[in-house]
């Protein structure tokens, strides 16, 4: 039971059991569709005697982020997940947990903010906190779940980093589907070793923890936090490389690339649309247009330099976004557009939203919008679909 | 306290009158009348600034950071704290 083996079950199932092969020693939640699963699963874990924690029931969300930023400040590694209204509910906390560089990790399975009520999937609740100071992945299967979730901990942990890490998986798409996926069981210990914090809660030296700082030394701490930021790129990579030796995977980095290399046309995406639009790319291929895929799977720290890098020899970028930043463009199309001024590039870029709302996005639909794009067809913001409302 | 960590964090260590004495700031100052005080310690809890500490058992007023709220006087059970009006 307790090596590496391959099972079939959900995304929210898979994060639960990264959570019980990293050992987290705390776990405070409240529940909200779709993540409750998550926690019903790492419940059932600690009641069958499976995981040695302790599993905080809090009140609200804001609470839980609380509750574990205090267990991880006592030098234990915690863990929450939520998703939608009880992030945004936690947003006040996710700022405690990253100024203080206290390493918690967190799943958020991403669900439409209402209203209307709705329970599927938009990346927008997690758009929301991406100014935070958070590493943030997405992932498009529930492999990617449970492999980000271990390379969060590792990574956040990192003396060099030493921030919160949050893991996205699409509401239902992923949260709820069942697939096969290989866990790592104790094997993941030495990958992860025990949680060193930096700095912990003593009560026999005590400190303080977020007393009044002047404004210059403020400026420091989050200076520092970008140089973190900034470093987490390597490290990251650095994580990723060490992950796939020992576990047998062949991730690339903070980004998948695919048929990238004598590509005209790129699609830019993330999670599950992103590993949807590899589809799409064999079709078009098919059809001799010669159309590549990137797929962002850390979209913080944001890999300017490897999107860049693939970028260059392309003459036009679709991007899928699952999110809008309604008054200015998609989240992903604001960084790829720094991104091409930082670098000093230019590019003909599309920004297609779709999926918004958790309306389904099969490859069919990516192929039809990419082959308008390539015609000229399709206006910079383009909401799928809207020609017909 | 975190050492050789190449980090800026924001912890910083408790220290008495970091801020200089902040018994300057009071008007009112709370004065305890030793006949009446049964030794609860009620007011050494609720002092909000750690103010009242303890000698003998009996609470001691520390004037140089007690800023005067008054919440220890509202607070004991036998009324043995009043407040005085300093200026
Ligand atoms: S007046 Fe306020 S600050 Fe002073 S000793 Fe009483 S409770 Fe403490
Ligand atoms: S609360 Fe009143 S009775 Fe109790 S210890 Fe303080 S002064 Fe004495």
């Amino acid at each position: 039971m307790s090596g590496r083996r391959v099972i079939i079950d959900t995304g929210n199932s898979a994060v639960a059991y990264a959570v019980k092969d990293a050992e987290v020693k705390v776990i405070a939640a409240y529940p909200i569709t779709p993540q409750t699963t998550i926690v019903e699963k790492i419940a059932q874990f600690i009641e069958y005697g499976q995981m040695d924690a302790k599993m905080i029931r809090v009140e609200s969300e804001h609470s839980a982020m609380a509750a574990i930023i205090g267990s991880e400040a006592m030098g234990v590694r915690s863990f929450t997940a939520t998703s939608s209204h009880g992030l945004a509910l936690m947003h006040e906390m996710l700022w405690y947990a990253s100024n203080a560089r206290l390493p918690v990790v967190m799943a958020v399975a991403n669900r439409t903010m209402g209203p209307p009520w709705n329970i599927w999937a938009d990346w927008g609740d997690a758009m929301a906190d991406r100014d935070i100071g958070w590493i943030m992945s997405w992932a498009a299967n529930n492999q990617e779940v449970y492999d980000f979730t271990l390379i969060s901990y590792r990574v956040a942990e990192d003396k060099r980093i030493v921030l919160p890490a949050m893991v996205n998986l699409e509401a239902f798409v992923l949260t709820h589907t069942s697939m096969p996926f290989e866990i790592c069981g104790e094997e993941t210990r030495e990958y992860l070793p025990e949680y060193d914090p930096v700095w912990k809660l003593d009560p026999d030296d005590p400190i303080i923890m977020g007393n009044l700082f002047s404004p210059a030394d403020t400026m420091k701490l989050r200076w520092d936090m970008w140089e973190s930021m900034e470093r987490a790129k390597k490290v990251i990579a650095e994580a990723i490389r060490e992950y796939n030796e020992r576990f047998n995977r062949n991730y690339e980095g903070l980004i998948k690339t695919y048929k990238m290399d004598d590509a005209d046309y790129a699609i830019l995406s993330m999670g599950t649309i992103g590993e949807e639009a590899e589809v799409a790319t064999d079709v078009l291929r098919e059809e001799g247009l010669k159309v590549g895929t990137v797929r962002i799977n850390f979209f913080r720290p944001f890999p300017r330099e490897d999107i860049i890098k693939t970028l260059n020899g392309v003459s036009k970028v679709i991007i899928f976004e699952r999110s809008s930043s309604i008054g200015a463009s998609g989240q992903i199309m604001q960084d790829l557009g720094q991104s091409l001024l930082l670098e000093k590039m230019q590019l003909d870029v599309n920004d297609v939203f779709i999926g918004i709302g958790g309306t389904d996005v099969s490859y069919e639909d990516i192929v039809n919008v990419v082959k308008k794009a390539i015609k000229g067809d399709l206006a910079p913001l383009y909401w799928y679909g809207s020609e017909g409302w | 306290m975190p050492e050789d960590v190449n980090k800026y964090l924001p912890l910083s260590k408790p220290k008495i009158g970091i801020s200089g004495k902040t018994g300057s700031w009071r008007i009112f100052a709370p004065e305890i009348n030793y006949e009446k005080c049964v030794k609860c310690h009620i007011c050494v809890v609720v002092c909000p600034e750690a103010s009242i500490l303890l000698e003998d058992d009996r609470p001691k007023i520390d004037y140089d950071y007690c800023k005067g709220c008054g919440v220890c006087a509202r607070e004991c059970p036998v009324g043995a704290i009043t407040m005085r009006r300093e200026r």
